[in-house]
């Protein structure tokens, strides 16, 4: 007896998903408690209010306010200690209305089993991945983002892994299926398998990054699709977005993975049906769960649904590109010690090693000075524009969520004129040597940032090692200044954000012009921020804070007098 | 002597009086009863008792046991099963004993997986059998359906065939009304020698949240992250006005490091302090913790019980082979005396002699309540266990690779040797071999 395999259920189904067509502007709660009462399981309300840094343009909402409703299938003769929760965002403009009615259909067909071991949570969540940061804080009763919640009523136990659905049409040709999570993390590499494998069984067409698998490996077309997909995995975990509920899911160390239904213009299409198949199928793999999952990776680069690229054979780059900066620090220290009396030791290889100060030609004085201003100015990257942005609406016609990225952009390029003011504070001790020490300091500033971040998300790590690494080993103040400083410039953090846009875009086939791109460029710095405040995103704070502050010394080196 | 039974938790009755009001019971004796309660979320719970003392060995395939069969009892939401034995007084002066055998077993049938959504039962919906025939060795064999509340008035709920006798008791605070159904009466396994007892909604029970109990808990873990937790248990009081104590035991094995300065109990947001509080502090990998307080819940309040804890690095060897899968906590034991409903009726003062109002009233009526809360699982940190090999492997490799060489390559020396002339047992193997005629060494 299969899923919808008997007529009434198949006719409930339809009537459900012609009921939710209507917009939904807000949840209707009571109704979904209703049904999902009636369905037969244990049914719970949390209301979640929150009010935002500033006002969110892409989703239209400041003062964000809403109820999430979850219902519980209690699996029989067990003892609630595990469960497995589907989830379905619902916000005010995505609708995400047919995927409602499939998490009904698949509660009510899962209600009449004996096989389940684990509990099953269907929650419905209100303003989408805010309502599930907030289901997630209460349910684990921290406080990680400042959201105000009520506290839930109803628990089942641990959680071991979750499915987030999105669906926008009752038909689909293919299923995205999105792994990366908040800050880049993401959950074993064994679920994307578990949905993959059924998927295939299926017949199921699933795609990632919305990209088709590549059949042929042999000719040069197979790898190339595969290093497109590659890349832009790459690019989405950089940007430490969750991009779904179910990055919101890997913080609490449950595997989870979203699955987006696509309607594209083919030939074949797949109903509801199919998809509730799939689903049923995942669950019942779930369900059969001893342990949580541990076995696979999880660190891990996908050029393609059933291919993988492990972190041992992606580790190296990252490391040899940060071992440049290793030997171009040895190289500073050997020349500033060329005419010193101390004596040189011989240094290790690569990286982290704490900074030693040449203390004959060159003052500490001359160093503390720009290390402090550009520190300073980080800081204030970070903390004025929110904290700014009621000065700024009042005195400019701006919104205040272009007052924050105005003031965003504006302090970012008042950094740029910060050496010639600079300059005139420190007093010229030695000038011609200054910079030796200024850069050694700065290159092994940016090896620690670097390292670090690389080791929690690799993406990112890599892609700003590959853009600033370059650039900050060539800089100095002899030689072609302007070209240097063009160099500098383009290699920055900001330009770096810029430049990946717009591969990402070139990478989906959908090629920006400068204009849109310039826009899309302010919408994701608004974003940034935003998600920061919101999630907890770490992407705003360690540009600001760690890396611009890095890339301003390395500015005050190239226009060192 | 009356037998004082147990009483069931979490819903499920018990019933059946013994001995009360007869002579003393003969020797060999058999009594089976069967209660069917439906519950207000629609399931329905079905309790089997079969009580016997005896002398010598029973058999019996008839009567109720007639229903139990296995197919349909394991798709059941809820199954309990006890055997209790004891011994009892044969007579009032106590001279000699005889054994009595209890052995229940409490199913709770799911409406939506046995009964594909629909409310009504009937023992062949249930069990797949009905009734035929009492059992011949059974002094008593009956069946009592609970229909409290649902008798004359509303006729919500409707019994087919119509019981004959009603009982009537107080049971678990509240007062119960049954319908009794005597097997070994003639007119109730009629001439159609079956008895299918139906239960049949007039109108359908409302989608509304079930009535929660005055006394239920909830406990979980809270924070996350393999360092630190908060153990936290909700003790919920749902009475309109009466507040009572609750005992409060909680086991917690030692590899949770319980922080005793952060227990906080809070009812209503203000800090509730229990009147007794006795914690033993656990012993690696000898006791656990234990903590016992006696609570004051306020009346229709949710009080929380948190403490926080740290979780340890247990020694390689107490991994259990699936260490990912978690560790178990003992649920927490409540125990409380719970005011009853039937005193939660307000007093008709006119209707009651003077004097009652020189006696305040007091409920004084409770039964007592053990609950369990729910067990959970919570994951300590967990090495990586194909580290030792690795290390092993890779240091074997290394010194035998690495540092054999260069050992050899300081140390080795190479002297010519000349060859020696031999021994005695050279010569004697020269001997042989001449004697062979094999060309000697």
């Amino acid at each position: 007896m299969g899923l919808l395999s008997d007529p009434v259920r198949r006719r409930a189904l339809a009537r459900l998903v012609l009921r939710l067509n209507a917009p939904l502007w807000a949840l209707p709660v009571a109704w979904l408690e209703r049904t999902m009462r009636s369905v037969g399981l244990e049914v719970y309300t949390q209301s979640f209010s929150r009010r935002l840094p500033f006002p969110d343009e892409t989703h239209e909402r400041y003062m964000v306010s809403g109820t999430n409703v979850y219902g519980i299938l209690r699996a029989p003769r067990a003892a609630s200690t595990e469960s497995l929760v589907l989830t379905v965002p619902c916000g005010p403009d995505s609708t995400n209305s047919q995927a409602v009615g499939l998490l009904l259909a698949l509660a009510a067909h899962f209600r009449g089993q004996i096989y389940w071991a684990k509990d099953i949570i269907f929650l419905v969540t209100e303003q989408d991945l805010l309502g599930t940061e907030a289901w997630l804080e209460a349910y684990h009763d921290v406080n990680v983002t400042g959201m105000q919640s009520s506290p839930l009523q109803g628990r089942a136990g641990a959680i071991q892994a979750a499915v987030a659905l999105e669906l926008s049409s009752d038909v689909v040709t293919s299923l995205d299926v999105a792994v990366e999570g908040l800050n880049g993390q993401l959950p074993n590499l064994d679920l994307l398998n578990l949905f993959q494998t059924f998927c295939q069984k299926g017949g199921l067409l699933c795609t990632l990054q919305g990209k088709l698998q590549p059949q042929d490996w042999t000719s040069v077309d197979g790898p190339l699709q595969g290093l497109q997909t590659l890349l832009l995995m790459v690019l989405q975990q950089a940007s430490g977005r969750p991009h779904g509920p179910h990055g919101l899911f890997l913080r609490y160390r449950v595997e989870a993975l979203t699955i987006r239904g696509i309607n594209s213009f083919r030939q074949y299409k797949y109903d509801l049906v199919a998809v509730g198949k799939a689903l049923e199928g995942a669950f019942r793999k779930l369900n059969h769960l001893l342990e949580r999952l541990h076995q696979s990776y999880f660190f891990y680069l996908l050029p393609a649904l059933a291919r993988f690229v492990s972190i041992g054979l992606y580790m190296p780059a990252a490391g040899f590109l940060l071992l440049v900066l290793g030997l171009k620090a040895l190289e500073l220290w050997m020349q500033l010690h060329e005419a010193g009396v101390g004596p040189e030791e011989p240094r290790g290889a690569s990286g982290p090693s704490p900074p030693v100060l040449p203390a004959q030609s060159v003052g500490l004085a001359s160093l503390v000075a720009p290390l402090l201003i550009s520190q300073a100015m980080g800081l204030a990257l970070y903390i004025l524009p929110v904290l700014g942005q009621h000065v700024a609406t009042q005195h400019f016609p701006v919104a205040e969520a272009e007052a924050v990225v105005l003031t965003l952009l504006a302090i970012y390029a008042a950094g740029l004129a910060l050496p010639h003011s600079t300059q005139r504070v420190v007093s010229a001790q030695a000038p011609d040597r200054g910079w030796m020490a200024l850069k050694l300091v700065a290159l092994i500033y940016l090896a620690l940032q670097l390292a670090c971040i690389t080791l929690t998300n690799f993406s990112l790590g890599f892609l700003l090692a590959a853009t600033m690494v370059p650039a900050a080993a060539l800089t100095t103040p002899c030689g072609p200044r302007p070209l240097y400083a063009a160099l500098l410039v383009l290699t920055s953090p900001a330009a770096t954000l810029l430049g990946s846009l717009f591969l990402w875009r070139e990478l989906q086939e959908a090629p920006l012009s400068l204009a849109e791109g310039w826009q899309l460029f302010l919408a994701a710095l608004a974003q940034g921020v935003l998600e920061h405040h919101t999630y907890g995103a770490l992407l705003f704070p360690l540009l600001a804070l760690g890396l611009y502050p890095c890339w301003l010394l390395f500015w005050n080196v190239l226009f060192w007098k | 002597m009356a037998a004082a039974l147990p009483l069931a938790v979490l819903g499920l009755l018990l019933l059946g009086p013994g001995g009360r009001g007869h002579a003393e019971p003969p020797r060999d004796t058999l009594r089976e009863e069967l209660v069917i309660t439906p519950l207000p979320s629609g399931d329905v719970a079905a309790t089997f008792q079969f009580r016997t003392r005896w002398d010598s060995d029973l058999q019996r395939e008839e009567g109720l046991s007639v229903l139990l069969k296995a197919d349909r009892l394991f798709h059941t939401s809820y199954h309990s099963q006890a055997v209790h034995i004891r011994p009892v007084c044969r007579n009032a002066r106590c001279t000699s004993i005889s054994w009595e055998l209890r052995q229940t077993l409490s199913v709770v049938y799911d409406a939506f997986v046995t009964g594909q959504g629909k409310k009504d039962w009937s023992l062949f919906r249930m069990f797949s059998r009905t009734l035929t025939e009492p059992c011949p060795l059974a002094s008593e064999s009956r069946v009592y359906v609970d229909i409290t509340g649902h008798n004359q008035d509303n006729e919500t709920l409707e019994v087919n065939p119509p019981p004959t006798t009603t009982y009537q008791d107080v049971t678990l605070g509240t007062r119960k009304t049954y319908a009794v159904y005597d097997l070994l009466d003639a007119a109730v396994i009629n001439n159609s020698r079956n008895l299918n007892l139906q239960l049949k909604w007039r109108s359908p029970p409302e989608h509304e949240a079930p009535p929660a109990p005055f006394l239920h808990a909830q406990r979980y873990v809270s924070g996350y992250g393999l360092q630190s937790g908060e153990l936290n248990t909700l003790l919920y009081n749902t009475h309109p006005y009466r507040a009572f104590p609750v005992l409060l035991l909680d086991t917690v094995p030692w590899y949770l490091r319980l922080y005793v300065h952060t227990l906080t109990i809070t009812s209503k947001g203000k800090e509730n302090k229990p009147s007794y509080v006795h914690y033993q502090p656990a012993q690696d990998r000898l006791q656990p913790h234990l903590l016992e307080m006696l609570i004051q819940l306020p009346a229709n309040s949710a009080t929380k019980v948190s403490i926080q804890f740290e979780r340890a690095l247990l020694k390689w060897t107490e991994y259990t082979p699936d260490p990912n899968h978690g560790f178990y906590v003992s649920p927490s034991v409540l125990s409380a005396l719970v005011p009853s409903m039937v005193a939660a009726k307000p007093v008709d003062w006119e209707e009651s002699p003077l004097f009652r109002s020189l006696y305040p009233v007091s409920d004084s009526s409770s039964y007592f309540v053990r609950l369990y809360t729910e067990p959970l699982l919570v994951n300590l940190p967990t090495p990586d266990f194909s580290m030792p090999y690795n290390v092993i492997c890779l240091t074997c490799t290394v010194v035998a690779v690495c540092y054999g060489s260069f050992y050899n390559l300081l140390t080795r020396t190479f002297h010519i040797e000349e060859p020696s002339t031999g021994g005695l047992a050279k010569r004697l193997a020269n001997l042989i071999r001449r004697a062979r005629g094999v060309p000697p060494l």
